[in-house]
């Protein structure tokens, strides 16, 4: 029996690219470094994360039904007569959230670390894209419960693109399929949501691993392993990714696991940040919520959208401002001039500068879900002040700064007094 | 850190008051007191089912809180022929838009929009108001279409607003008639009736938790033998 299963192996390692030489080039024989700290558990985790959102977005589709009449009704359906639906539910809109705590965490060690910086351009890039992807993908799932904040948002989100001079008001109807947002465009989410962005995402993160395992990954000290190599040709600072990090990253993952199950299974809502409150009304496009919130992973781009004053009664400039907002994370290889990777060898300008956007992005984030009315109003007038809403000063102080982070990082990041880096990793 | 983070995601479950301004009372229901949630059935198959429905609910179901088949049919079933069937009302959509401006919402879902405090308290300040037209209107909810469908209960009772110093505002509830029920029964009314909805928000809620602890149990387990595991394998790394 023994014999012949090898045999079998064999008839298929030689009529295909050898399934042994992949898993020693990308497990057993990929040397990552040894001193691997905390934030090195996020990559992992956010495949685990798309691995659990696919398997339970399978079973969902099975008993959702992508129509306006339907869609609301046949979540609860889910949620109160299919076996486990309440489960698979809530695993889905759990993960959806904990995907973004864990790529958001995994970006920051990026900028931490200086994994973005050369040789890892492309690593990041690459991650850039599954970022937007993921964006999207959570977009179009997010109108599929069809609430009123599903509804709602998905014509806020549709409308900023009509802002677009010339082609807006086309780009917008395209988007919908329709005038407003209806059956035709819950049709089309459906369909981004459940297989166009999925298999974009799964190319993407293929690439993304792809690409790291060919530099070889960084560390918390950003020093190139590869450059001392020991007499067997392998670095003297890395370890084999199998077994090492297998085993350390099977910790993270049940660590990671029991945060999310006490999560999903004790406040699944999260206080109305995992599910919004409003979503359990059904969608009616008669009925303008008061106030319409998105998701939390959206809302410091929200802000800044928020945060942008009208020019000649458009919004696009906000529009313009969320977009850059992104995609100036795709430019930030080349922003960054300082000669060290790693926070650790880098002096006070960099750090302060990270310190102060960690809190720029938590205070855009939290100002994305508050009306903008939050903190009151100025007590004076002023002939320049628009608006009376602190809240709103605050996010334009905070986009400004938001956007000092990137646009001044060539100067600051050149002029900063960095510490020399050591030889060898540090334990 | 995490304790932190989670503390500060959960903030705001403590809402303080409704978007009138009007200062919640906080829900004493409780999820585990079958005899609450029967008799909130009974009260919301003899009260509310009449105009709202909880759609998404079989009647069935309702065997969860204690109840046999038998009983559901005798005492609960006035919509349905069959115990599988949904929890309707017999007033249609275009009749409830009819009689009072707007349809009446359905119920399945209305403690997760609405939340537990808010319902127990709205549910508990209705007033007579003669510049409307059902001549009722609500401290919590104002011109909200709903006449008090619990006054023979409650009694009719009577508001005055007034400004307090310092943006503070001043209610002064006063008895015009008394209902059958005294206040503490009525109280008591309510909170069994917002427990039954909170459970028919989501039925699964209780099997939820408990299938959590046993859950959590598991992968505390398992992390510990993970832990061991990397451990093990970690020792030789300097």
């Amino acid at each position: 029996m023994g014999a012949q299963l090898r045999a079998l192996w064999g008839w298929f390692d030689a009529r295909m690219p050898s399934v042994a030489e992949q898993w020693k080039i990308h497990a057993a024989n990929y040397y990552a470094p040894k001193n691997f700290n905390f934030w090195y558990f996020f990559g992992a985790l956010s495949m685990l994360v798309l691995g659990i959102q696919i398997v339970s977005g399978i079973f969902l589709t099975m008993n959702y039904k992508p129509d306006a009449s339907l869609a609301f009704g046949s979540v609860e359906y889910i949620m109160r007569d299919v076996p486990g639906g309440w489960l698979l539910r809530y695993i889905h809109s759990t993960g959806a959230s904990a995907f973004f705590v864990v790529v958001y965490l995994h970006m920051f060690r990026g900028l931490l670390y200086g994994s973005y910086k050369q040789p890892r351009e492309l690593v990041w890039i690459f991650g850039v894209l599954i970022y937007l992807t993921l964006m999207g993908e959570a977009f179009f799932g997010y109108l599929l419960p069809w609430g009123q904040m599903s509804y709602w948002g998905a014509q806020v989100i549709v409308n900023l693109f009509g802002t677009v001079p010339l082609i807006g008001p086309d780009l917008a109807l395209w988007i919908r399929g329709d005038y407003v947002v209806s059956d035709a465009t819950l049709n089309r989410f459906f369909a981004l949501h459940v297989i166009a962005f999925p298999l974009v995402l799964l190319g993407l993160v293929v690439a993304h691993i792809l690409a790291l395992h060919d530099v070889g990954s960084n560390n918390p000290d950003g020093i190139e392993i590869k450059k001392t190599k020991g007499a067997d040709g392998h670095p003297l600072d890395g370890i084999p990714f199998h077994p090492y990090y297998t085993v350390k990253d099977l910790m993270g993952a049940v660590l990671f696991l029991a945060i999310f199950c006490f999560i999903m299974f004790f406040v699944p809502e999260v206080g109305g940040y995992f599910l919004e409150y409003n979503n359990f009304i059904p969608a009616d496009p008669l009925k303008t919520p008061p106030h319409i919130a998105p998701v939390w992973y959206f809302t410091p781009y929200y802000s800044i959208l928020r945060a942008v004053p009208p020019l000649f009664h458009s919004q696009f400039p906000g529009v313009l401002a969320m977009g850059v907002a992104t995609m100036i994370l795709f430019f930030l290889p080349w922003l960054d001039r300082s000669p060290v990777k790693s926070i650790r060898y880098r002096g006070s300008l960099y750090k302060s500068a990270l310190a102060l956007f960690v809190v720029v992005f938590l205070v855009l984030g939290y100002l994305g879900t508050e009306p903008t009315t939050v903190w009151g109003q100025f007590g004076f007038d002023a002939f320049f002040l628009d608006t009376k809403d602190v809240a709103t000063w605050v996010a334009r102080v905070c986009t400004v700064l938001y956007f000092a982070f990137f646009f001044l990082m060539p100067w600051y990041t050149a002029r900063d007094k960095v510490l020399p880096v050591p030889e060898r990793v540090t334990s | 850190m995490r304790k932190l983070l989670l503390a500060a995601l959960c903030a705001p479950l403590v809402a303080f008051a409704s978007e009138a301004g009007y200062p919640l009372d906080p829900s004493p229901h409780d999820a585990r007191d079958l005899v609450s949630l029967q008799s909130g059935a009974r009260t919301f198959v003899n009260y509310c089912l009449g105009c709202h429905s909880a759609q998404y609910m079989r009647y069935q179901g309702l065997t969860a809180i204690g109840l046999t088949e038998a009983q559901i049919r005798d005492h609960l079933m006035f919509t349905a022929d069959k115990i599988g069937e949904p929890m309707r009302g017999p007033m249609s959509v275009k009749e409830g838009k009819q009689w009072f401006g707007v349809a009446p919402p359905d119920l399945s879902v209305i403690a997760r929009s609405r939340g537990a405090d808010w319902l127990y308290t709205y549910l508990r300040t209705f007033y007579r108001d003669p510049k409307t037209t059902s001549g009722w209107n609500n401290a919590v909810f104002p011109n909200a279409a709903m006449p008090h469908a619990l006054w023979m209960l409650q009694g009719e009772r009577r508001l005055e607003v007034a400004a307090g110093g310092h943006g503070h505002v001043d209610y002064k509830w006063s008895e015009l008639s008394k209902g059958a029920q005294s206040v503490t029964e009525y109280d008591a009314t309510v909170r069994d009736l917002v427990n039954f909805l909170v459970y028919v928000g989501e039925p699964h809620a209780a099997s939820r938790k408990a299938i959590g602890v046993l859950t959590l149990f598991v992968l505390g387990v398992l992390f510990v033998l993970a832990y061991l595991l990397k451990k093990e394998y970690w020792k030789d790394v300097h």
